[in-house]
């Protein structure tokens, strides 16, 4: 059994531990990787507010306030509805994961890698400085950049509680691959003193992740990784997933338990909640009897 | 261990720098940019060493293979110079903008007994290669047709500044997108012997086309029909589907799905029955070693690697194919050159009754 989901980590800092359950929101932006036509038929549900709000109501009030979400242009209109209700919402929680990747990448596609920085960070002036003075980036040019990047991500979260930021898995994979260790470093500080906020990672090669942490010297991290019996996603294979489990030290939380639908629910929660040091779970609903439905098969599980 | 050269560090290229460098059996031992500074964060931040040009780098690293992703202008110099070195070589996707320079660099690779590889990385997707163990075992009898579409929203302002909008580098929808799904279709179906109704017509683009419709006409009378859009906000990324018809039933599979009807003419190969079958991609996708973007990312270059070490020229996506793929783009852009709605946008003017002449000519 590994110690990860203590109160405390090594420092003797408190850790509070996550909710059992995180509601996620692929389902709202037609993302679903099984079926790309459930996907549309999900894009086409969900293009109103109101029938987003009407869902993240529902978990709500069924006990799933945390809610783990891109920084897509939408959520921001999500926050407008929860700061404008600050009674109602009282204990609604963003954990975002930044950044929403297709917009970067569009962006390079169409203006190249640092006019799509330019675009984005228009007023920094670092990197037309650097192109046009024709000298190379400077190691505080670097940091700048990243911290620009994520005060431009967290800006629609203004005023809105973000207890958790996520990096997403693939810029997490990507940093990862390059070993530029250094980018999480400085992410892992800024979050922390900037948003006080618990700096979290996703990633589809955890055991790869993990290794990577530690050399760095990433204390107990928070990491988010497919977590499923069919193994799917899971870079590795789900013996590696299963020992570093059990014998790193980690703060687990597991998505695409279901694999994409994959999976059986009850079969898919009954696993996920025997694996030892899993903290969380992120689970997508379009319906209150969706949520009330994992919310018991994850209660009755883990009991 | 195999020394490999990442040349290129656009989107594509540091895409397959992160998944090559944590290839267990691959050392990186260069990258290759012409962009300073881009190469300055990368050496100074992940130790990679970085050279600016590709003769310097082939001289002092000495890789064994080169992952070639520049602008597809520059493939076909930069994949010559790696061959004529004895290097073998993954390109990215199109090889080259002219069929006869890729037929240059198939004989150039044979006649050193390179491997060679390039990024049509569709192939490796599970749904599309059930697509095609199923045409292989006469699933649905004889194939009579198909229709592969792709559509995204990849330019939906009249502007961009990157090589992605200028013809002359390769850019445009034919080369750069619909590249892909013509080459499913190549592999399903071999090499097309015409082109007929091809319509490259721009919605944004100044300089290239956005969209691309054709018909491809196979040996004993296939058809294919090519529909592709990257002009369509609709789709939150690129989409590509293949439909196929044939005289035992139907397959219609994305990246996520492989769905099938089988008739009661045909006996159904393993796993399947008559009538509907769906198989879905988390039961068609081999796990690989590291996941970045999609499996198949990582298992087309998890098979260059392997086919590296054991230097066999033959597999999947070799320059062979490639070549044929750029074969079939080639018939596709001569034909629209005499085509109706080529180039630029259809004309508003044309007359009901001109314009009924034109799609009822008959095509030479």
């Amino acid at each position: 059994m590994s110690d990860h989901v203590m109160s405390a980590d090594a420092s003797g800092v408190s850790v509070v531990p996550l909710p059992r359950l995180l509601f996620g929101d692929n389902q709202f932006f037609g993302i679903n990787h099984m079926s790309e036509e459930k996907a549309r038929q999900q894009a086409m549900r969900f293009q109103d507010l109101s029938a987003v709000m009407e869902v993240l109501d529902a978990a709500y009030d069924e006990g799933v306030t945390s809610f783990m979400c891109t920084t897509h242009d939408r959520v921001g209109r999500i926050c407008d509805v929860v700061r404008a209700s600050p009674q109602r919402y009282r204990d609604f929680a963003f954990l975002p994961s930044m950044p929403y990747a297709h917009k970067y990448a569009d962006a390079v596609t169409e203006n190249g890698m640092l006019g799509a920085i330019r675009q984005f960070l228009p007023d920094s002036g670092i990197v037309s400085a650097a192109v046009r003075g024709g000298r190379s980036l400077a190691t505080k040019d670097v940091e700048g950049l990243i911290r620009l990047l994520v005060d431009a991500e967290m800006a629609m979260f203004r005023n809105v509680r973000t207890p958790v930021v996520w990096l997403q898995n693939v810029v997490v994979d990507l940093l990862l691959g390059l070993k530029f260790d250094d980018a999480f470093v400085v992410f892992n500080q800024y979050v922390r003193a900037q948003y006080d906020a618990e700096p979290g990672y996703i990633t589809m090669n955890l055991p790869l992740a993990l290794d990577t942490f530690e050399r760095i010297g990433l204390d107990n991290p928070l990491v988010c990784s497919s977590i499923n019996k069919l193994g799917f996603r899971m870079s590795g294979g789900v013996d590696a997933y299963r020992d570093v489990l059990e014998n790193r030290r980690f703060r687990a939380v597991a998505m695409s338990v279901f694999a994409s639908g994959a999976i059986a629910p009850d079969e898919a929660l009954e696993w996920v909640c025997q694996l030892p040091g899993v903290e969380s779970i992120v689970f997508g609903a379009s319906s209150r009897a969706h949520v009330q439905a994992t919310s018991r098969l994850v209660e009755e599980f883990s009991a | 261990m195999i020394n490999i050269a990442v040349v290129g560090l656009g989107k594509m290229g540091l895409s397959h720098l992160s998944m090559i460098r944590s290839h267990p059996d691959v050392d990186v031992v260069a990258v290759v940019d012409s962009t300073r500074y881009l190469l300055d964060i990368l050496h100074k931040y992940t130790r990679v060493p970085a050279f600016g040009d590709i003769e310097t780098m082939l001289a002092s690293a000495q890789p064994d293979a080169m992952i070639i992703a520049t602008p597809t202008r520059l493939h076909a110099p930069m994949v010559r110079m790696a061959l004529e070195r004895g290097v073998h070589v993954f390109c990215e996707k199109p090889l080259c903008l002219s069929a006869a320079e890729s037929e240059q660099l198939v004989q150039l690779a044979a006649s050193r007994d390179l491997v060679t590889q390039v990024g049509y990385h569709n192939r490796f997707v599970g749904a599309f290669r059930e697509v095609h163990r199923l045409v292989g075992a006469e699933a649905i009898g004889e194939v009579t047709h198909v229709l592969a579409e792709a559509y995204g929203p990849v330019v939906l302002r009249p502007r961009g500044s990157t090589w992605r909008s200028r013809k002359s580098d390769g850019g445009g929808s034919l080369y750069d997108y619909a590249a892909h799904p013509v080459d499913l279709v190549t592999w399903y179906l071999g090499s097309p012997i015409r082109a007929a109704g091809t319509a490259l017509r721009s919605v944004f683009s100044e300089q290239t086309e956005d969209q691309v419709f054709a018909t491809l006409f196979f040996p004993n009378g296939v058809t294919g029909q090519v529909s592709v859009d990257w002009s369509d906000e609709s789709c939150r990324k690129m989409t590509t589907k293949i439909t196929v018809w044939g005289t035992g039933g139907r397959i219609i599979a994305d990246r996520q799905e492989c769905r099938v009807y089988i008739r009661d003419t045909i006996t159904p190969p393993a796993g399947y029955r008559l009538g509907w079958n769906t198989k879905y991609t988390t039961e068609l996708t081999d796990a690989t070693w590291f996941y970045l973007r999609g499996e198949e990312y990582s298992a087309q270059l998890d098979h260059f690697v392997r086919r590296v070490a054991a230097r066999r020229t033959d597999g999947m996506n070799t320059f062979v194919s490639a070549a044929r793929t750029d074969r079939a783009l080639e018939l596709m852009t001569r034909d629209a050159a005499h085509g109706l709605a080529s180039p630029g946008r259809l004309d508003a003017s044309l007359s009901a009754s001109s314009l009924k002449r034109h799609l009822f000519r008959r095509h030479s």
